[in-house]
């Protein structure tokens, strides 16, 4: 018996342009479109063109020539940018949609956890939408019956478990979701972008619950742009680039080119009308890393420092809303974050008018370590909820210019290396001779 | 642990999936709805559950429905049109058939719109599609057994006995059942596609009504008309259940069987339309 899990072999899918837009056409267009072709297509027979050159070009393909084999229990990341076609490929592998290409084949039981909760109804209570749901995703009554305490208590809804879901806080709503989901008991599991909402803690039990799920010898396919939620549980992964595949190889090297790639060096990013899913009374426009000059640069110097300034635009009266990056190294891995609430006085009283706005934060750099940096925006209402989440805003590069002894940085353990000051002093002296 | 033993039984009988494009086969896959008889069930459930969930009088709507359709066509037909009733009380004439009807009518309209209302369902997780108009046909038998009982209590005050034909009433009900669902299957998949379905699902229902025996009888035609007249599937169903219960002497034969073939041409061919629609669901709702 092999020990593969899912084996894909040159999978593709098109679509037609105008399918995918027009969510739909109607009577009169199909009927005419009855009469009129036969008579197109004889035309074309007589002037003797092939038929199909015509809708050639109406199709996109949002996949082509994807193969990759996952081996068991191997947890498996899938990044690129949006578009790239990753929701695509796991929605083909979960069966929703049908490859136009190629095949995969699928050992075991395969389950998703695409966008959770999707199938709860507000007027049934927590404990019939369990019901509900879990058999919705495949779960037998006995097999729901025999999990249903572990997902209340991991949902943590003891107390409003026979109160109608639209009772229920969104955060409340979707732990219930996420644990029917998690608690399946998949041979392989597939995961997108799931941990993107929900407070801190929960991100965190998640994520915890996936570790076990993957130490259990369970296949995991992961999407995310969490780039340190990838690295730190995936193995091996792939890089999809506008529906392609660019490289397959461990995950450390995959996240290596998708982060040489794909975001530019050049100290300042505009973000797009459409880059998240949150409903953005806080929505970033700009973001643009700035020298002690003030001149727009992506390279930045070990000894003096750099300015972050991002602007915002505010379309409601926001209480207690606070902005925040992260500053990540070229691993993923978070160096620290810093939010603009951050020593405020009177932290309640703070409030967010309609408008743009400009934040800009000194960032000393003498403790870093030369190389790639690339910083994370987010906003959120604390504990409340998201605003708007960009991974991978802005990228730039710290450089030794020189000035600061500290020369053997090369090699040393360490995310940062800081300059710390040494005294050393002689205290006794020994005489030997 | 426990589930980690289970995991382990399980790998050992682990299955092999492949997924790849269907290009010119298409399979009703009757077992894989077995497979999924559960979600079937707690769908149907589900709709239940719900669909007096806020309504002041609830479940009663059931019975408000056909029983206020019967007065209205009992004056208006009955009393000033005089039209003949196969020599029973007119309302329980028409009663008797809007029961049926009303439960077909429904079952019609709830699974021409069930992939609709469920769209976000239908992009995010895989099941057979195929369930959920099934479902949404099988939830209205609560219905039909609440407008059923008053059906009872009307015989019971008209003297009316039913005849040993009443055993047929079930297989008249899955008759009834059939055609909602093969029409409902024609609709629901159409529907994703062209919206115009959710106009025309109401206007047909309409037109249907009065081209069913409901406010008249069906021996107002002749033969060979009558019989030809049961290719309407639920022409059968109406003038049996006034057979099975009421007594009528219009025994349905001929008509029963045009009814029955009818209703079968159209499941069959619903369900093969629906699978060949199925696989583009997702990319197109």
């Amino acid at each position: 018996m092999n020990d593969i899990a899912i084996k894909v072999s040159e999978l593709g899918k098109k679509y037609y342009i105008g399918v995918k837009h027009e969510s739909y056409r109607t009577f009169r267009d199909a009927i005419a479109n009855a009469i009129i072709s036969p008579f197109q297509r004889a035309r074309k027979i007589l002037k003797n063109q092939p038929s199909r050159s015509v809708d050639l070009e109406e199709n996109i393909w949002v996949l082509r020539n994807i193969s990759f084999d996952i081996k068991q229990g191997e947890v498996f990341g899938i990044i690129g940018r949006n578009g790239a076609g990753k929701s695509t490929l796991l929605k083909i592998l979960s069966r929703i949609t049908e490859p136009t290409e190629g095949y995969a084949e699928i050992y075991g039981r395969l389950g998703s956890l695409l966008e959770v909760g999707t199938g709860f109804h507000p007027e049934l209570t927590g404990r019939e939408n369990i019901y509900l749901n879990g058999a919705i995703l495949g779960m037998k009554r006995n097999e729901i019956e025999r999990k249903f305490d572990e997902i209340v208590s991991f949902a943590d809804v003891e107390k409003f478990i026979d109160t109608p879901v639209k009772h229920y806080s969104s955060g409340m709503h979707l732990r219930l979701a996420f644990a029917v989901a998690a608690h399946l008991e998949l041979d392989i599991l597939l995961v997108d972008e799931v941990l993107a909402v929900g407070d801190l803690s929960f991100q965190k039990k998640c994520l915890g619950k996936m570790e076990e799920v993957a130490q259990r010898g369970r296949t995991v396919l992961l999407v995310s742009h969490n780039l340190p939620t990838v690295l730190s549980l995936c193995t091996k992964g792939i890089l999809l680039d506008n529906g392609e595949i660019k490289i397959i190889d461990d995950i450390e090297n995959v996240v290596n080119v998708y982060l040489n790639e794909n975001i530019r060096l050049d100290g300042k990013v505009m973000f797009s009308n459409n880059h998240s899913y949150f409903n953005r009374e806080l929505k970033f426009v700009s973001a643009h890393i700035l020298d002690t000059e003030g001149n727009t640069t992506a390279f930045v110097s070990l000894i003096k420092g750099f300015i972050l300034s991002i602007e915002y635009k505010v379309s409601k009266p926001l209480r207690l809303a606070q902005v925040a990056f992260e500053l990540c190294n070229s691993t993923g891995l978070c160096v620290l974050s810093s939010t603009d609430l951050d020593g405020a006085q009177e932290i309640f009283k703070s409030k967010k008018i309609p408008g743009l706005y400009r934040a800009s934060c000194f960032i000393p750099s003498d403790y870093l370590r030369p190389g790639r940096y690339i910083i994370n925006l987010s906003s959120s209402i604390p504990r409340v909820k998201m605003l708007d989440d960009i991974q991978n805003a802005i990228a730039f590069e710290v450089i030794d210019t020189g000035g600061v002894e500290i020369k053997l940085a090369q090699g040393r353990r360490g995310i940062v290396c800081p300059l710390l000051l040494w005294k050393t002093e002689l205290l006794e002296q020994n005489n030997y001779k | 642990m426990e589930s980690l033993f289970d995991f382990q039984k399980r790998r050992g009988a682990s299955s092999k999936f492949r997924i790849e494009p269907s290009i010119g086969r298409i399979d009703i896959r009757l077992r894989e709805i077995w497979e999924y008889r559960e979600l079937l069930y707690f769908l149907a459930w589900r709709d239940i559950k719900v669909r007096y969930k806020q309504t002041a009088l609830g479940a009663s709507w059931a019975i408000i429905q056909p029983f206020f359709t019967m007065v209205i066509f009992s004056l208006f037909f009955g009393k000033l049109a005089k039209i003949p009733s196969d020599g029973i009380p007119y309302p329980i004439f028409c009663y008797a058939a809007m029961v049926p009807w009303t439960f077909f009518a429904n079952g019609l309209n709830q699974s021409s719109n069930s992939l609709i209302v469920s769209a976000n369902l239908i992009k995010k997780v895989f099941f057979p599609r195929i369930i959920m108009p099934v479902s949404s046909v099988i939830s209205g038998v609560l219905d039909f057994i609440f407008s059923f009982t008053v059906l009872i209590g009307m015989m019971a005050f008209y003297k009316i006995y039913p005849s040993f034909n009443v055993i047929w009433l079930p297989l008249l009900l899955l008759l009834a059942f059939v055609t909602s669902l093969g029409v409902g299957l024609w609709f629901s998949a159409m529907n994703i596609q062209f919206r115009d379905v959710r106009y025309v699902v109401p206007f047909l229902i309409q037109i249907w009504l009065f081209a069913t025996p409901i406010a008249y009888p069906s021996s107002l035609l002749s033969e060979p008309w009558r019989t030809l007249y049961g290719i309407n599937p639920m022409v059968g169903v109406v003038e049996g259940f006034r057979w099975a219960l009421l007594q009528t002497e219009t025994a349905p034969g001929p008509i029963i069987i045009a009814s029955i073939l009818a209703s079968l041409v159209i499941l069959i061919s619903g369900a093969f339309y629906f699978r060949s629609k199925e696989k583009t669901f997702a990319d197109v709702v």
